[in-house]
């Protein structure tokens, strides 16, 4: 464990060193970011963006109508203390002061820090009022709201004792180090809980606006099914760490191990061209290297290779939330709320599920002329083996290679391999061998060719027919035409399986990898 | 014809209908298991009333029509006949399947489509749908099919024989449904299948478990399909003969092969070196019958190797080098070897062969052809040591002197084939080899020092001569042929072409071989139709006439041939003097698939016209190129579409030469 906090101070350290890019991961940090204290910088630019574009919403951290927006279905759940936003960010700030500055004590930000405590006593206390003010009409209530609300005292009760801790800790130089292992579970808590209010999908996690707000606070229930009680309390907690959620966000989790964040994308969000977009001039581009390379454009400070490198490349493996996503599709198996949810893995997992499954599909191979896709990789994977898997087993599975389907009718009983649709249609030389229309023509043509009258030819075509009557499928391979649904299905597969090695994948497995240990620890420093 | 038949049969007539009735049917046709030797004498039987015609009818198990037009009546008539042979058939279409599925059914058993063409995919599909106790099937030779097809003989479940030579357009997929559907397999031919691999070949190895026989010639599979088909548990003849993808490294495959396997032939795989061919032999113990011919090179190492094959009876090294050592490492290490082939090997001398012969006493069958550094002391080795000769085959040992063919004679009363083509035997040598009287495979072509005096020896005391081969041996004349023609009355192939003085008495003594179905008289200038006519009137069974360069024999020697030689199934009139109205004679004869007609001087395009359009079961006719242009194409289009095949030719014609010179000639080209 030792080694661990060890471990989990330089990673901490280095996280303070930019606290930000950490937590945009997801949202493909724009280079601006990446300044020591963004924060504040960011605001603005961020809110301006968002001005430019909606559509890129999800930058919008700090925007007030997402605040707004979150405070509607806050509404909607009684329970939940609405307070005052500017309050909450200026807490936000002193919290990031403090964290910036451990090594020197500041009496003020102190001083913050006790106000702040002070109101979320405040808060606390409103809360439980209400609870017991409202017995009465939540008795008509399912029982999961009352465990709740408990659950939201709870964190709210652990977030103010962290607070306190870490509070007098600051006090104490020469146990600086302890105090900032002692300081990070609370953090990474916090993180955490913001991490989860996306997590539960109510309309709570607009810090990355990821969530449909539409979906509200009625779906708590729901979700409490999924999520640990611990970040079900967050819920409560959202004030904190609405704002809080943009650096510390994916620092921590608690999640028990095999548990994961999901987030979810709206509909336009995943279906825009483009991703990246330049904050001074709200250029989109499809790739975060573009963008940098179009950054250099704006100036010299975004030449230096800082600026130029790739982004959170040190931030490091190790140190990262398990991300999962979820399908806006409500219905669709890869939505939070089906009964079997299966989450995506990546972003790109989302865009390409999105796509194939619930969009039109709009690209139609120019060779075949039939297969159609909703996703321009798959067609230009498919054109790449059009008219190439040839190779058909009966049972409908196509091969690029004919070992392979030797190899599979070797190892099944029973299978055997498929005449190529082709040669059934024809194209055959003089006695037409398959096709029975072509067969007959030829006959006819020798027949009727010749300069004798050869009704015995006639007969003989007609006596083809009706022997041909009898059996009439048999002689086409009746699988081949399921093989090119399968072939469908195929590509489904291996395309989501190419998706991992997309053009993000850089991005989205470093985001992977680093909160994956991190929130390990921190729940087991939280156990501890 | 029938007529004859009757007036011949009724003689028991009036006591025999009672006595034969008291005989059940099963004797009957236990008698009649007896007339399988010659088709005309079941004719015969079932002439003589209608009972025997019925007898005779339930009897028949097989079947070969010549014409698919008449298989419903065929099939009709001979219930029992479950093996059917379309062969001879020039157009069998899906319909006539058909009609075979509806008239046998499941009792169908073995159906030869070998040399068929115009059935379809579909045909062979109706076919197996119906025909599900189907055990042998024959495709050979449908070079149009397809893999679609090799799906449909899939069908046939039960299949046990599968012979696919030269299916070139089928490929592993056709042979992979062929394997995973006829799982009972006993014998496999891919020859010449030129589309199938190592897939393919594998596949088959691994579901057809039961394989006995399995033919891979000239496929072009590699060594890693060896493995499993040496996984076959009852693998007994393996044939790779001209796999050249084959190499080295297989024999090591081989090694821990087949236990089974008795038969292994790996002819012409030309990167099997001799480490590769030595190293065969070390695990198939109960090899019996070993092929390497037009291999590697026969040394020492090779043939010693053999010595761990301790059942092998026969080997074949044809065409191969093959040196002294070789042959004597073969003679200390093979116990009980009874063929050996060495036709063609370069390196044969007299004193390996006589070593070798010194340790296999038990030798039956030896061929030597074109080992041309034999002598006589070689001869005298085989013929004192190796009493028990059945075949000795010497064609073209241009060093062995007259005088050793004696000793043939004197030794060697086995024989019962012998061919001494292009040797210098003489009448003394006949006069010895007379003295085999089991004699019945004789060649004597181009022997320029025999006359009529030693082959009437032959005819003699040859009495089971079948075959005689007298080309080019111009000192022959009628006397020697009279006295054969006597003396072998089962003869039934006769070549004498280009013996010039052969004259119609010949022929007509020749007439007294009731059975002679082959006949080649060759350039004989003194042939007239009036021998001809011999020949047709009492030779009925007279399937191949070769009178090419008889330009003697006109139309009147083509009437009678078209009016008795019932049986023709293949002539060769070139360069004769028949006309128009012999060749449309010709017609009448319901058999006739296959004509050469080349330089006829009195053949009109009208005339030919007709009478291709006449013969109606044509399937093969060689014409001059120049008919080409003169006739209508529709009429070789219909042709063509009733089942036959035109070969073009563009010869000029040439000046007979004398024997002696085109002998000369021939040795001229070989050295």
């Amino acid at each position: 464990m030792d080694l661990k906090m060890d471990l989990e101070e330089r990673l901490r350290a280095e996280t303070w060193g930019k606290p930000s890019s950490v937590n945009d991961l997801p949202q493909r940090v724009p280079p601006d970011r990446q300044t020591p204290f963004p924060n504040f910088a960011s605001h603005k630019n961020l809110q301006k963006r968002e001005d430019q574009d909606p559509s890129i919403s999800n930058y919008g951290m700090r925007i007030e109508p997402s605040f707004s927006e979150f405070n509607r279905p806050s509404e909607c759940q009684p329970p939940l203390p609405s307070n005052p936003i500017s309050q909450d960010r200026g807490v936000q700030m002193n919290d990031i002061l403090q964290l910036g500055k451990t090594q020197e004590w500041d009496p003020k930000a102190m001083l913050n820090n006790l106000s702040f405590l002070e109101q979320k006593i405040h808060q606390l206390q409103e809360l439980v009022h209400a609870i017991v003010g409202r017995r009465g009409p939540v008795l008509g209530r399912p029982d999961e709201l009352v465990a709740q609300q408990q659950q939201l005292i709870t964190a709210d009760l652990t977030s103010i004792i962290i607070q306190l801790i870490s509070t007098a800790g600051s006090l104490l130089p020469s146990v600086k180090n302890s105090l900032s292992s002692a300081s990070t579970p609370p953090i990474r808590q916090l993180g955490q809980l913001g991490g989860i209010l996306n997590n539960s999908g109510s309309g709570i996690g607009l810090d990355s606006n990821l969530v449909l707000p539409s979906q509200g606070g009625s779906k708590v229930p729901d979700q409490s099914n999924q999520v640990d009680p611990m970040d079900q309390s967050a819920i409560d907690n959202l004030e904190d760490h609405e704002s809080k959620d943009d650096e510390d966000g994916d620092e921590g989790e608690n999640l028990p191990p095999g548990s994961f964040e999901i987030l979810q994308l709206e509909k336009e969000e995943i279906l825009a061209p483009h991703t990246h977009f330049c904050t001074i001039c709200g250029k989109g581009f499809k790739r975060d290297a573009n963008l940098r390379m179009h950054m250099r454009g704006h100036g010299d400070e975004y030449k230096t290779p800082a600026a130029l490198a790739k982004p959170h490349k040190e931030a490091g493996s190790e140190m990262m939330l398990i991300k999962r996503y979820s399908c806006p599709y409500a219905g669709c198996k890869r939505n939070k709320d089906h009964k079997k949810f299966q989450p995506l893995k990546t972003i790109l997992c989302v865009k390409n599920h999105y796509k194939r499954t619930h969009c039109d599909k709009s690209y139609t191979c120019s060779r075949c002329n039939s297969k159609k896709f909703s996703v321009i990789a798959d067609l230009k994977t498919h054109e790449k083996h059009c008219g190439k898997d040839k190779w058909l087993c009966s049972c409908g599975t196509t091969f690029s290679r004919k070992d392979k389907l030797f190899g599979h009718i070797t190892l099944f009983q029973g299978h055997t391999p498929a005449i190529p649709f082709d040669e059934n249609k024809g194209g055959l030389s003089l006695q037409g061998e398959h096709n029975e229309d072509t067969n007959k023509v030829g006959n006819v043509s020798f027949s009727f060719g010749s300069s004798t009258p050869s009704s015995g030819g006639v007969q003989n075509i007609m006596e083809d027919v009706k022997g041909n009557v009898d059996d009439p499928s048999s002689f086409f391979s009746p699988l081949s035409f399921e093989a090119s649904n399968f072939g469908g299905f195929n590509e489904f597969t291996r395309s989501a399986f190419d998706d991992s090695e997309g053009a993000f994948s850089f991005l989205l497995q470093a985001s992977c990898n680093y909160p994956q240990k991190n929130g390990g620890q921190s729940s087991s420093n939280n156990l501890e | 014809m029938k007529r004859q038949k009757m007036a011949v049969a009724p003689a028991p007539a009036p006591e025999g209908p009672a006595l034969f009735d008291l005989l059940s049917e099963e004797i009957v046709f236990m008698i009649l298991d007896f007339l399988d030797e010659d088709p005309l004498d079941r004719k015969a039987f079932s002439l003589v009333c209608r009972s025997f015609l019925a007898l005779e009818s339930r009897h028949r198990k097989s079947l070969r029509p010549l014409r698919a037009e008449h298989l419903p009546t065929a099939l009709a008539r001979y219930p029992g006949a479950a093996a059917l042979d379309l062969s001879l058939c020039p157009r069998v279409t899906d319909a006539s399947l058909a009609v075979v599925a509806a008239a046998r059914g499941d009792a169908l058993r073995s159906l030869d489509l070998s040399r068929s063409r115009f059935f379809t995919a579909s045909g062979l599909m109706g076919l197996a749908s119906r025909c599900r106790g189907l055990l042998e099937l024959d495709l050979s030779n449908a070079t149009e099919m397809r893999d679609s097809a090799a799906a449909a003989v899939a069908e046939f479940k039960n299949l046990e024989k599968l012979r696919l030579a030269r299916c070139k357009s089928v490929t592993d997929i056709g042979v992979g449904c062929i394997a995973v559907g006829c799982r009972k397999l006993r014998l496999l031919s891919l020859k010449w299948c030129l589309g199938v691999g190592d897939l393919g070949v594998g596949l088959v190895a691994v579901k057809c478990k039961e394989i006995r026989s399995l033919d891979l010639s000239y496929l072009p599979i590699s060594n890693k399909c060896l493995p499993s088909i040496m996984k076959l548990q009852y693998l007994e003849e393996l044939v790779l003969e001209g796999c050249f993808g084959i190499d080295d490294e297989c024999p090591v495959i081989l090694k821990d092969g087949c236990k089974s396997l008795k038969v292994l032939d790996m002819s012409s795989c030309q990167n099997i070196t001799h480490v590769g061919s030595s190293s065969i032999t070390n695990g198939a113990g109960c090899l019996q019958h070993l092929a390497l011919a037009y291999g590697s090179p026969v040394t020492f190492a090779l043939a010693a190797s053999l010595k761990r094959l301790s059942m092998l009876e026969s080997v074949k090294l044809d065409g191969c080098m093959v040196t002294t050592s070789g042959l004597k490492a073969i003679g200390n290490c093979c116990l009980s070897l009874t063929g050996l082939s060495l036709s063609k090997c370069s390196g044969v001398t007299d004193d390996g062969l006589s070593f070798l012969v010194t340790k296999h006493k038990q030798l039956k069958r030896l061929d030597i052809t074109c080992c041309r550094k034999i002598t006589d002391v070689s001869i005298a080795h085989i013929t004192s040591l190796c009493a028990g000769l059945t075949s000795l085959r010497m064609e073209s040992c241009s060093h062995v002197p007259k005088e050793a063919f004696v000793l043939i004679g004197q030794r060697c009363h086995a024989l019962e084939e012998l061919d001494l083509t292009d040797n210098e035997v003489d009448d003394e040598g006949l006069k010895s080899i007379a003295r085999c009287s089991k004699l019945s495979i004789l060649k004597l072509g181009i022997c320029l020092n025999i006359t009529d005096e030693g082959l009437s020896h032959i005819g003699k005391s040859c009495s089971k001569l079948v075959e005689l081969d007298l080309y080019r041996s111009a000192g022959i004349t009628g006397l020697g042929i009279q006295e054969v023609a006597r003396g072998c009355p089962s003869l039934e192939t006769v070549n004498v072409s280009y013996c010039n003085d052969i004259t119609d008495a010949s022929l007509i003594s020749l007439s007294k071989c009731k059975r002679l179905k082959t006949l080649e008289i060759r350039g004989c200038p003194l042939i007239t139709s009036l021998g001809l006519a011999a020949i047709a009137v009492h030779c009925r069974q007279l399937s191949k006439l070769d009178i090419k360069k008889c330009c003697n024999i006109d139309d009147a020697g083509m009437i009678p041939l078209a009016h008795f030689s019932q049986n023709l199934r293949q002539i060769n009139l070139s360069y004769t003097s028949v006309t128009d109205v012999g060749l449309l004679s010709l017609a009448s004869i319901s058999c006739l698939q296959s004509m050469t007609i080349l330089h006829l001087k009195g053949l009109t395009p009208s005339g030919l016209a007709a009478a291709l359009l006449a013969c109606g079961g044509l399937t093969k006719v060689k014409l001059q190129a120049s008919f080409k242009v003169v006739l209508p194409q529709p009429l070789f289009e219909h042709l063509e579409a009733r089942g036959c095949l035109f070969h073009w030719r563009n010869k000029v014609l040439q000046a007979e030469l004398d024997p002696k010179c085109w002998k000369l000639l021939l040795e001229d080209v070989m050295h």
